[in-house]
């Protein structure tokens, strides 16, 4: 099991060892010389932490600045839900400036009553929140690529981040509108200027779907679909559509651009699998990763997270020799479905070279991939839905680096 | 189980408990949709190529367009721009880089039609008329060999257009 230590109950509170306590000095630091700052209206970050940013993917550079992503810092950060200013991005022609009141929601196709409902309207309506995972289905694609990028693990995996969202039941809206037996399937439809559509299984709009008006407490960001997005837990991210202007109930998929010429996933005979909806188990380790350093010897938490489009995470284990021996890790309480779920571990480095990697296991039995299963599942090029373990390289130098294996 | 409670203005009102697998009744504070309305916010083409507006356009006519308002992104003839390559690929979907076009992977035409309408060209979607997206949307075809050059595309024709990857996907959702 090289250098892990054996989990126990109180795994999650072994902590790194700091580092040796600088000398202190015994003059009054300045901020106890005198008040601080009075209120703001709405806090900021501290100026020390302003290195924690989203990095960008802008394949198209200049002449479509606003189509790509951005990613979540997912090694700067703690816990499992993702401040709203870092929650990733993924547009197809920017980000919309929508007046709430001259948006609108409309219902339609295979109904009993065609129904256009205001912001105003439904904001009105009884609310539900959930904690859930929303990723990219192409989050973690620059692991297609045949040699390892030396990325941070936010620039390689941060197409995945985690809220408190609440709006209202889709079912409840679809239950006004009254769906005709023949309606399958419902067509979603942004507001921005690509106009952005998926379909989507009426199945799922009625089980678990929701209108979301609200993250982590406080209305939609513009980068997230404000006024209103969709929310598919589980599903991914490109069908959540943001900025949700319409919703068309057909019998079958309408094959938008986006569910054929994107977001399909090549296979090994140069098919492409379509409507590929629900996200893989996963998980990543987040501390430490790729561009930080081991400060010496000694012990040290190695935490990550984990997630599965098919509930809840029942199992995270950690290797440190690539993938030879396994120990269990702590997975933080309350574990939800669909949710990102932080395990721990603590870890004695002892100095050696190592391989760190994480495998997930989820409510159904899925277990996550490695590299070489991963890529025996698809044609060389496909970049969705990658969920294959990660390994991290730790050198006795302490340097550490993305490797395959 | 979903327990919806709603406050009634003269009593605190019991919970209204919703039957399993139902959803609770909403507010119904929906407005009914114009016919007007429907008109301008419809702009989904499916396969069947139902929806699709009057007009049409030829390959030539949709030349003219492209190298005015399409080619500075996507290259002079459909490939070597700095935004997606829109002609050839065949071949290589297998490849390390597989080059998704028009001709190589997209399985319908009216696919075509949708997308130039709703979303192109990317800094003025939407100002394109009727007739120039379905020429576009012929240009295009006629790049990538797949009708001839003098062809009209209109409502009629677009959804006869057999694409070559016509059946290059397979539907993971049963």
């Amino acid at each position: 099991m090289a250098g892990l230590v054996a989990v126990g109950s109180h795994a999650g509170d072994l902590v790194a060892t700091a580092q040796a306590a600088e000398s202190m000095t015994l003059e009054t630091p300045p901020w106890m010389q005198g008040p601080g700052q009075p209120f703001r209206g709405y806090g900021q970050p501290a100026k020390y932490e302003e290195e924690v940013k989203r990095t960008f993917f802008q394949p198209y550079k200049d002449i479509a600045p606003g189509s790509g992503a951005s990613m979540t810092p997912l090694h700067q950060l703690q816990g499992t839900i993702t401040p709203n200013g870092l929650h990733f991005e993924r547009h197809h022609s920017g980000v919309p400036d929508i007046d709430p009141a001259q948006h609108a929601l409309l219902i339609h196709g295979l109904v009993r009553r065609p129904l256009h409902f205001s912001v105003e309207a439904l904001l009105r309506y009884p609310t539900i929140s959930r904690i859930c995972f929303v990723e990219c289905s192409g989050n973690s694609f620059f692991n297609v690529a045949a040699e390892p990028p030396q990325k941070s693990c936010g620039a390689i995996h941060g197409l995945v981040s985690c809220s408190e969202w609440t709006g209202v039941s889709l079912a409840v809206v679809l239950e006004e509108a009254g769906v005709d037996p023949q309606g399958k399937w419902l067509v979603a439809e942004g507001a921005d200027a690509a106009a952005m559509n998926r379909s989507i299984p009426l199945v799922k709009a009625l089980d678990d779907a929701m209108i979301a008006l609200y993250q982590n407490g406080e209305r939609l960001r513009p980068e997230q679909g404000y006024p209103m997005r969709l929310l598919l837990p589980g599903w991914e991210g490109n069908t959540s559509i943001k900025w949700l202007r319409r919703l068309t109930i057909t019998e079958g998929p309408v094959y938008s651009r986006e569910e054929t010429s994107k977001y399909t996933d090549l296979m090994p005979d140069g098919k492409a699998r379509q409507f590929t909806f629900p996200m893989a188990v996963k998980s990543v380790i987040t501390h430490p990763s790729a561009g930080m350093r081991m400060q010496g010897k000694g012990l040290y938490e190695v935490s990550g997270l984990a997630w599965s489009g098919a509930g809840r995470v029942t199992k995270v284990e950690v290797s440190a020799d690539g993938g030879k021996s396994w120990a269990e890790a702590a997975l933080q309480a309350p574990i939800l479905p669909l949710a990102l779920t932080r395990f721990r571990l603590p870890w004695n480095w002892d100095g050696s070279p190592v391989l760190l990697q994480s495998r997930a296991t989820d409510e159904k039995g899925n277990v996550q991939t490695t590299r070489e299963q991963w890529t025996a599942q698809y044609s060389a090029g496909n970049v969705y839905h990658y969920n294959a373990m990660q390994t991290w390289s730790v050198s006795p130098a302490g340097e550490i680096k993305n490797v395959y294996l | 189980m979903c327990t919806c409670k709603w406050l009634s203005a003269v009593v605190l009102m019991t919970a209204v408990i919703c039957v399993v697998g139902t959803a609770c009744a909403g507010p119904n504070l929906g407005r009914d949709v114009t016919p007007e309305e429907m008109v301008t916010w419809e702009i989904t083409i499916p396969p069947d190529g139902s929806g699709l507006p009057p007009g049409g356009g030829t390959a030539t006519e949709g030349g003219t367009v492209y190298n005015a308002k399409c080619a500075s992104c996507h290259g002079a003839n459909g490939t070597g721009g700095p935004a997606d390559p829109l002609v050839g690929g065949i071949g290589t979907l297998v490849s390390q880089k597989p080059v998704k076009t028009i001709g190589s992977y997209w399985p319908y035409a009216t696919t075509l039609f949708d997308y130039i309408r709703r979303a192109m060209p990317y800094d003025r979607p939407r100002s394109l008329s009727n007739d120039d997206v379905y020429a576009v949307s012929a240009y295009l075809l006629s790049l990538n060999g797949i009708i001839d050059q003098k062809a009209r595309m209109d409502a009629h024709t677009l959804p006869q257009v057999h694409m070559p990857n016509r059946e290059g996907f397979v539907s993971y959702w049963p």
